[in-house]
């Protein structure tokens, strides 16, 4: 069933807010960040006003109801990704942090010099530095998946890049492309080499029906703030065995099971991993915001997205032609919903400076994926993300945004 | 609310479509220093040739940036041309000064009544029309990029053994 868009815009707060003396707010960067509908905030505020109290911890009504609130959010979050349990779910600060836990815990602890690990070119930063910090320590190398002239993911040269890995780490979707990699083909590829595969679904989760064991990862990593739920809390999801093989990452209350003076023992996963205080009201957020994608149906936002983004590549090439550039797949089945543009050589933060006039809100920059720019050649781009929120007349005011910079810098 | 006329005056414009200065020179003799902008990945080179007389012999620009930051390199190296190093310095110093007293103290140079004083000591003319950026803080990146640049090349033209 399709989205009814100008329903769930009012369930959006922030999308009454009007900027720049009365321009609607035309907010289309949900890839850095969504918005977030009234039930979420709700959540959070009546958690905060009735319940909140730390978890694991009191024995008193508040402090228990805290504490279901907390695993029951985990509970939802494993049915979301289709993981067999909540144990594991591992609750992180965001999708970043998920990605440094396996480095620093997986990845210390299994790699050693001259160990190969498979990333691709597509990567954003959070999957590429932790790599890259640990490759100076270990000295492990580090080998790259290319780009194909298509914007899609080279396959070519799979079976021999693959070969003697020890480790696969790969975006499910291009935060700058749109790309969709082929998770599954990679999973196998990668367990018939031997190695273990970690997928990091920031930008898939939010957008396409997921499935852990279809998929066949090893790994994911996603973050709350991109699907509606709050900022602070990302989640990994690991098979249970690599967990409770895996050691500890941070250290600290929580994540123990006994301290004494001269050592300790850590919990079970997978509070093992979650050391201190963690993101309670930011977990209760993020059942809302499950909730809330859920009711809509993850196949119909996926089939929403796909005609917005095919409707703003047709009318955007309609009005402009050879004047805009799209980075990435032209066919839309093939790719999420974002949108990186170069519009006549106005450099993006020009182009983006004159949309937000309009109240026109998208990204510009190198989206935190610099190896990837100098590949595409250009410094940054503009990039326009669409979610379920978003409807043909935001996509309108981008193309109008847009004639307003040509007539400044054309 | 700052409106899009307050960032894009027609004199940034101008230097925008046609950027003064734009080239390289032989490095050395000519220093070459580079300049990031890691927000935007903005890049800026400045090539400078200070003559025997201490004044600025030519100064070229190349790199890709968006239009504050081209503009503002381009008024940059019109208006440091001929100038002293000193003098370029302190027009520096100014610049910066315009575009916000905090980004100063962040550089860890000195008081805001110094920065004040070296602004009104210098003529700033067209560059005044750079003041607008002020009221779009993510910008002033961009219109400081080419100057923090030419502060490094004027030290790499002017130390011990350049």
């Amino acid at each position: 069933m399709a989205l009814d868009v100008a329903r769930i815009k009012k369930d959006f707060p922030i999308l009454d807010v009007e900027v720049h003396g009365g321009k609607r707010l035309v907010y289309l960067d949900s890839a850095s960040s969504s918005q977030k509908p009234r039930a979420v905030l709700d959540a959070m505020d009546r958690y905060y006003e009735t319940t909140h109290a730390n978890i694991h911890r009191g024995v008193y009504s508040i402090a228990e109801e805290a504490t279901r609130l907390y695993e029951e959010s985990k509970t939802k979050v494993a049915r979301f990704i289709g993981a067999p349990s909540a144990r594991g779910v591992v609750y992180t600060k965001n999708v970043t942090e998920a990605i440094n836990l396996i480095v620093y815990s997986w990845g210390r602890a299994n790699l050693r010099e001259g160990d190969a690990v498979l990333l691709t070119e597509m990567e954003h930063h959070a999957n590429l530095v932790p790599w890259l910090i640990l490759k100076e320590e270990r000295g492990i190398e580090l080998r790259f998946l290319p780009m194909a002239d298509d914007f899609s993911l080279d396959l070519t040269d799979l079976d021999r890049l693959v070969d003697g890995v020890k480790f696969v780490s790969v975006t499910a979707m291009s935060n700058v492309l749109g790309t969709l990699t082929p998770v599954r083909r990679l999973a196998e590829a990668a367990h018939a080499a031997g190695a273990l595969i970690a997928v990091d679904a920031a930008q898939y989760v939010p957008h396409i029906s997921t499935d852990v064991v279809d998929l066949d990862c090893d790994f994911l990593g996603f973050t709350g703030h991109k699907m509606l739920g709050p900022t602070g809390i990302g989640v990994l999801w690991a098979r249970d065995e690599l967990l409770e093989e895996m050691p500890a990452f941070l250290g600290g209350g929580e994540m123990i099971r006994d301290v004494r003076l001269d050592g300790w023992t850590p919990n079970e996963i997978p509070w093992k991993f979650e050391a201190g205080t963690p993101p309670i009201a930011e977990a209760v957020g993020l059942s809302a915001a499950i909730d809330y994608l859920s009711a809509l149906d993850l196949e119909a936002v996926r089939e929403h997205e796909v005609s917005l983004t095919a409707y703003a590549m047709r009318s955007l090439t309609e009005r402009y032609g050879d004047d805009i550039t799209f980075y990435g797949p032209s066919e839309p089945s093939m790719r999420g919903g974002v949108l990186s543009i170069g519009f006549k050589g106005i450099h993006p933060h020009d182009i983006s400076q004159v949309l937000d006039e309009e109240g026109v809100c998208v990204r510009a920059g190198h989206h935190c994926a610099k190896p990837l720019m100098r590949k595409l050649g250009v410094s940054a781009t503009a990039r326009a993300s669409f979610y379920v929120y978003n409807d043909e007349a935001d996509v309108d005011a981008l193309a109008d945004g847009l004639e307003s910079t040509a007539r400044l810098f054309g | 609310m700052p409106g899009l006329e307050d960032l894009y005056r027609e004199i940034i414009l101008d230097h925008y479509r046609n950027p003064r200065n734009r080239g390289e020179l032989d490095a050395p003799p000519a220093a070459r220093v580079e300049g990031f902008n890691p927000l935007c990945g903005d890049e800026v080179v400045v090539y400078l040739l200070v003559g025997g007389d201490g004044r600025v012999a030519d100064i070229r620009i190349s790199g890709q940036g968006c239009s504050i930051s081209q503009s503002s390199a381009s008024m940059m190296s019109a208006s440091v041309k001929g100038k002293t190093v000193d003098e370029a310095r302190a027009l520096i110093r100014a610049f910066k000064g315009m575009m916000s007293i905090h980004e100063q103290r962040l550089d860890g140079s000195e008081d805001d009544a110094a920065d004040a004083a070296a602004q009104s000591e210098v003529k700033m003319g067209d560059l005044e029309a750079l003041q607008g950026v002020v009221k779009f803080p993510v910008r002033i990146k961009c219109a400081t990029l080419s100057w923090n640049t030419l502060a490094q090349a004027l030290d790499e033209a002017t130390a011990p053994n350049a």
